[in-house]
């Protein structure tokens, strides 16, 4: 009893420390996520303010744009510098497709081209300091998970009918198994969506907390002890830059498994492997 | 305790469910490792699947730290 009264009182010591500390010291570490409008709008109710975000989001879809017209624009039998990394992106997306999706899968190469890029760039610009990484917003990750799984949904009850909620039977279940492995199967089928946008979501967000963090103890070290958080800093970065790469190219991937299935209702067509 | 106290803890049992996802991608990188260098010539093909095991294993320590995040919002 006495102990546990004891033990209490110093917890709540280490907290008003701890709180009196963080008004004075520091801030949260999701401040560095919060947005501020620069233009509030609103259109009937709706909020539409321009922000941070939002003009990031314009440069890097200007700067894909830009990127390709141009790598496209010139098409010479020997590429240069741009053309050939173009080149590179499109057999690496199209590789990614035929192994998951196969032939058919191609005609919805431009959406996935286009999501690769768009997530590729909004995780390699969110690296710059001072930027924004507009992919660090779950509600940018979640409208692009939603879009994906809803269309591959749509697809599936547009190719196969009725016979599309077979999804929910793995091929071989014996019948008495049933009504254990379709609400297995259901749950699991939801929560596709909502990893896909949390996995993003939280990669970006935690990458950058470790950034700010590590960052602040440099700082707060000073000069005799501060310069070995600032060295991790910099690893950091590094592997910051190819996480952006890992998990557009995972979000890619996860896009073409999901609407390869939905193309080949328990793959018994002819698959890619 | 008070619940100030109660949810720092929180935010700190939530944050101890990466130890599980240390296992895993140490598991993932350990069998790359054994199946490179049994077969060398699969290294391309296996290599696909163990960065989408490794971005997997990766998001479920994520989820811990949403969840702290989720409790610091809640708090006071």
């Amino acid at each position: 009893m006495r102990t546990g009264r004891r033990s209490g009182g110093r917890n709540h010591n280490a907290v008003h420390i701890k709180r009196k500390h963080k008004s004075t010291m520091e801030e949260s570490p999701l401040h560095p996520f919060e947005l501020h409008n620069w233009i509030p709008i609103s259109l009937g109710g709706l909020d539409i303010s321009i922000n941070k975000a939002v003009v990031i989001m314009w440069v890097v879809v200007s700067l894909v744009a830009v990127l390709m017209v141009r790598a496209g624009s010139a098409r010479k039998l020997v590429p240069g510098k741009l053309q050939n990394l173009a080149e590179i992106m499109v057999d690496f997306i199209r590789s990614i497709i035929m192994d998951t999706m196969g032939k058919a899968g191609m005609r919805f190469f431009p959406l996935i081209a286009t999501l690769f890029l768009f997530i590729l760039f909004c995780n390699l610009i969110g690296l710059i300091p001072g930027s924004y990484t507009v992919t660090s917003q779950i509600i940018v990750t979640a409208v692009f998970a939603c879009l994906v799984y809803g269309l591959s949904l749509v697809m599936g009850f547009f190719l196969h009918g009725i016979k599309f909620l077979g999804i929910l039977v793995p091929p071989g279940t014996p019948g008495w198994l049933l009504p254990l492995m379709v609400p297995i199967e259901l749950i699991s089928q939801l929560a596709r969506p909502i990893s896909l946008a949390v996995r993003l979501f939280a990669n970006m967000t935690a990458g950058h907390v470790i950034l700010g963090v590590l960052f602040g103890l440099s700082i707060s070290g000073g000069l005799l002890i501060g310069w070995l958080p600032f060295a991790f800093t910099i690893a950091m970065n590094g592997l910051e830059v190819g996480i952006a790469f890992i998990q557009a190219y995972i979000f890619t991937v996860l896009t073409c498994v999901y609407m390869g299935d939905a193309f080949h209702l328990h793959g018994h067509d002819e698959h890619a492997h | 305790m008070d619940s100030a106290a109660a949810a720092l803890l929180g935010m700190g049992l939530a944050a101890a469910g990466f130890a599980g996802a240390g296992v895993g991608i140490g598991y993932i990188f350990g069998k790359m490792i054994e199946a490179v260098a049994r077969q060398p010539e699969a290294e391309a093909r296996v290599g696909k699947y163990m960065w989408i095991g490794f971005a997997l294993v990766e998001a479920i320590a994520l989820y811990g730290l949403v969840i702290a995040f989720i409790i610091m919002g809640l708090r006071k």
